[in-house]
């Protein structure tokens, strides 16, 4: 990773994230529309589909803001380590934590 | 990076808080529970005004992209007064949560929630701030786009704080307890 | 946004505010001195900041170390009468914090913010105010946690402060309030210090030195600063719920309401076992850059200390839980944790045989540096084996909570980390000083410190096994046994041997002293080092480097000195250190530009530090801290990164010179 490569990355990044402001307020409204999904969940009873639904739903909409909001989609390789790492470490002392609390069971 | 490198850590401390809730939520010796308190559609408004300042964030990081001076203030203003008013239904939510009853030391249920959306409000809070300084800032620049990267990075934080909440929202307000 | 970010950094917004600071807050010029106080208090330097960690760290090590004795003291004899038992409580507990934050992270914080721009051939820290910020936050945090001492009581729930016994019930005094503030803010400090040195690492390498041409010194800091990154917001979670339960009544941990008393201890050890690793890795970091140098041959196996350094901090991750085998998890967390455990013994195990394989065959040259590299090499061993047997589930159910545990991390954070950071010492002394530290007194500092060492921590493993507590105040002679167990005599040799290893200390600061006024002036390449610092004068100028280097070889500086013999196959001097460096001094880049001194960093922290003290003394003084930090806050985001001209006196009336604009390297 010496110095000229990476300057060389940058300016084919930030040509890449360029996001519209169309396609922003598209996802927007994606986003939008996903929330009043979940919301819909209080008033009609899902059965048993409740749960995996919110679930997907609220995984989606959040890569969907990291990925395209914040554009880590389009972002060096480094900042999606830094902060996947965190995420998944995160996820992964919590849920374990949290087993052996019985939490899931 | 810096501010990735961050955005990392604080998942930890996020993942924390809402363990801790997730842990606590059912736990409830004395005055209300989860399900006595929460107004969902009151709540579901300000969630929704959250992501749209999310998307006004976007719009504010593009057109600081395209050196637009002019826009950049006017959207950065509109994502502030649309996280103010997110930080404002959260002090309405809190007082009518405690005139039912819920103080912050009645039960776990209620320390861990508030903890929880205090600190994400205190976030909140912050971007506002961060937001309306750099508003100011940019009034003062003699050069027009001068720091796109700027509101690039604190849109970074705005946004982040905006996943947190979808988070929360799903796990707090809608997955019953 | 680029992943190159320089010191000119884009993420903060002074650089294009073309300011000065009479406009922008209104407030007094730069602190632009080069000399006297101001010159240190306000500085931005990361050698500056080094030496300061460094004398912060060290006044600490002897406050810890004191209270070290006390405790030895009062075991030294059945019934001692020295320390009360609320003081023994208040003892071990500080004892135990102190090093560990106070001592043990900022002097590694020291070793780390000195030599890490400089083996990596910058001019300074990805963030200079950053890390002056980082610096005054843990001073904050320490002053406020030994405060404590003067104002009713410090803190004694033990360094892990189990809820409920540190809520208001058990411990009322205000001990366990000041503690938990005062490591909440040493803990921002640190966050903050280490993801400047992260980005400093990745972003601000000579040209030229991939990661995999980095000295392993840099490569275990950077392990290290992830692990901070990532176990720091834990703890801080965990003081945030036990300071609201504290001040503010919330009901985290208390269990009348249904709470879980084991909430506190993963989430105190889900950032606990990486701080083990936070501990010991910048000392494996010291001893792979000495024992190389003193071997004279290359590090064996460098990909593979490398990648055992990265593995060990990300198992560290998983293993928490071994700290709690005795609470009841269950059978399959218990047999999950075991065998993480078990697991990281062998990148731990690699390293071991790394370093004894980069001595073997070489020329040992047994300064006093080198010493205490192979006394790591061998107590670390020691405790390595004997915490191998506490991730036997079993076996650790008998062992914890008492001595033999004790005698474990005993030996590998003062046989390892200890040992380590003194080796650190010999080595970088002429680098950071210009002077020799005595070999002969140095001689006389390790070996004091190996047999104090061995008789201190060695006899608790008998202790323990024999069953004395830890954290009991007394012992009786009644009970103490007999024949070759009596707990009497053990502990007796153990306080000997404490006092043992507080004169090799002493022999150390007395070194010191004595460096400072008749040390004779180091070479230039005292060494016949390997790495980048050494291409630089003694101390190293303002800027570091008059030129930055450009790298093509992992040990950079050796393979200027030396080049193989096409032949033979041997490395052949062509130049020595001084040359290098004078050719370095005659070819200096012009216009070399830093980053100037700055108010705020010291300010945000006196206001962080009013914050604190106000959660325990009430909102009127934390509001203050807070309008403190928001104030100077916008100063430090509103001040460019240089100072301007008008800043500085004017050479004529004692003042120093305006400096140039120029890229940093």
């Amino acid at each position: 990773m010496n110095a000229t490569a990476t300057d060389t990355h940058e300016q084919h990044d930030s040509h890449a994230h360029g996001l519209s402001d169309a396609t922003a307020i598209k996802i927007a409204l994606i986003l939008g529309t996903m929330t009043a999904l979940e919301v819909s969940t209080y008033f009609v009873d899902f059965g048993a589909f409740f749960m995996p639904v919110l679930m997907v739903l609220m995984v989606v909409k959040f890569l969907t803001v990291v990925s395209y909001f914040m554009h880590l989609k389009f972002e060096h390789q480094m900042f999606k380590f830094l902060f996947y790492t965190g995420l998944g470490l995160a996820l992964f002392v919590y849920f374990v934590a949290l087993a052996t609390f019985k939490f899931f069971s | 990076m810096a501010m990735w490198l961050f955005l990392g850590s604080e998942c930890l401390l996020f993942g924390g808080l809402i363990s801790t809730y997730m842990l606590y939520r059912g736990r409830v010796t004395q005055g209300p529970r989860p399900s006595q308190v929460f107004d969902i559609p009151f709540t579901s408004v300000s969630s929704f005004v959250l992501l749209m300042s999310s998307l006004t964030m976007v719009l504010a990081v593009t057109s600081a992209q395209r050196k637009d001076n002019h826009r950049t203030k006017l959207w950065l203003m509109v994502t502030a007064s649309l996280g103010a008013t997110f930080v404002g239904g959260q002090v309405y939510e809190f007082t009518a949560f405690y005139n039912e009853g819920l103080g912050f030391t009645t039960n776990l249920f209620s320390s861990s929630f508030y903890t929880l959306t205090g600190f994400h409000g205190v976030h909140v809070t912050v971007g506002v701030i961060m937001l309306l300084s750099l508003r100011g800032i940019i009034s003062k620049d003699k050069d027009t786009g001068d720091r796109p990267e700027v509101v690039e990075l604190i849109g970074l934080y705005w946004h982040f704080v905006d996943i947190v909440w979808i988070i929360i929202f799903t796990l707090v307000y809608l997955i019953p307890a | 946004m680029a992943i190159i970010e320089r010191p000119t950094p884009a993420d903060t917004i002074s650089l294009r505010m073309p300011v000065t600071p009479a406009q922008s807050m209104g407030i007094v010029r730069r602190p632009v001195t080069s000399t006297g106080w101001k010159s240190w208090v306000f500085t931005v330097d990361h050698k500056k900041i080094g030496i300061m960690y460094g004398v912060f760290a060290m006044f600490f090590f002897i406050v810890g170390g004191v209270e070290a004795l006390l405790i030895r003291l009062q075991l030294a004899a059945p019934d001692g009468k020295i320390l009360s038992a609320d003081l023994y409580n208040q003892m071990f507990t500080m004892h135990a914090t102190t090093m560990i934050f106070l001592f043990a992270m900022p002097m590694a914080a020291a070793f780390a913010n000195y030599f890490l721009p400089l083996q990596l051939g910058a001019r300074d820290v990805a963030f200079p105010r950053l890390n002056a910020l980082g610096l005054w936050l843990l001073v904050a945090g320490g002053l406020i946690l030994n405060s404590s001492w003067f104002l009713g009581g410090a803190a004694d729930g033990g360094w892990f402060m189990y809820s409920p016994n540190s809520g208001p019930v058990f411990s009322p005094s205000n001990g366990v309030d000041f503690w938990t503030i005062g490591v909440q803010i040493a803990g921002f400090g640190s966050l903050v210090s280490s993801i400047n040195l992260i980005v400093t690492i990745l972003n601000m390498r000579a040209p030229g030195m991939t990661l995999m041409k980095m000295p392993v010194f840099c490569w275990m800091i950077m392990v290290v600063q992830f692990l901070l990154v990532f176990s720091l917001p834990v703890i801080t979670v965990a003081l945030v719920l036990l300071t609201f339960q504290r001040s503010f009544g919330a009901t985290f941990f208390d269990v009348a309401q249904g709470a879980d008393p084991l909430l506190w201890q993963h989430l105190f050890w889900i950032f606990g076992h990486p701080e083990v690793y936070v501990l010991i890795l910048p000392a494996f970091g010291i001893i792979s850059e000495v024992l190389p140098t003193f071997s004279r041959k290359p590090l064996f196996g460098y990909p593979f200390v490398v990648f055992s350094g990265a593995s060990i901090g990300l198992v560290g991750f998983g293993v928490w839980s071994h700290h709690m085998f005795a609470t009841g998890l269950g059978p399959i967390s218990v047999a999950a944790f075991s065998i993480a455990t078990m697991a990281i013994a062998i990148p731990t195990g690699v390293k071991i045989f790394n370093w004894t394989l980069t001595m073997w065959g070489g020329k040992i040259w047994y300064s006093t540096a080198m010493k205490f590299a192979i006394g790591l090499i061998v107590l670390f061993t020691i405790g390595g084996l004997s915490g191998v047997t506490h991730a036997v589930a079993p076996s650790d159910t008998q062992q914890t909570d008492t001595y033999y545990i004790v005698a474990h991390f005993h030996y590998v954070l003062v046989g390892g980390m200890v040992f380590g950071l003194f080796s650190g010492f010999y080595y970088w002394w002429p680098k950071v000083f210009g002077k020799m530290l005595n070999e002969k007194l140095g001689g006389w500092n390790f070996w004091l410190m190996v047999i104090g060492m061995n008789m201190t921590f060695g006899p608790m493993h008998i202790l323990g096994l024999q069953g004395q507590p830890r954290r009991m105040y007394v012992w009786t002679e009644a009970r103490a046994g007999e024949g070759f167990f009596n707990f009497g005599f053990w502990n007796r040799v153990a306080s000997l041997g404490s006092f043992i290893l507080a004169i090799g200390i002493l022999i150390f600061l007395i070194n010191v002293v004595h460096t400072a006024r008749k040390g004779k002036p180091a070479p230039l390449d005292p060494w016949d080092a390997r790495t980048l610092e050494w291409i630089t004068t003694s101390p190293p100028k303002e800027h570091n480097f008059d030129r930055i280097p450009v790298v093509h070889h992992l040990d950079e500086f050796f393979h200027r000195k030396y080049q193989e013999n096409t032949t033979t196959g041997e490395m052949v001097q062509i130049a020595t250190g001084a040359q290098l460096v004078q050719a370095e001094e005659d070819n200096a880049d012009a216009h070399i530009h830093l980053p100037s001194p700055s108010y705020w960093p010291i300010a945000i922290a006196v206001g962080v530090g009013t914050l604190g003290l106000g959660v325990v003394y009430g909102v009127p003084i934390m509001i203050v801290g807070v309008l403190i930090i928001l104030g100077s806050a916008f100063g430090f985001v509103l001040e460019p990164s240089v100072a301007d001209d008008i800043d500085y006196d004017p050479p004529m009336s004692g003042g120093q010179d305006t400096k140039e604009l120029a890229p940093l390297g």
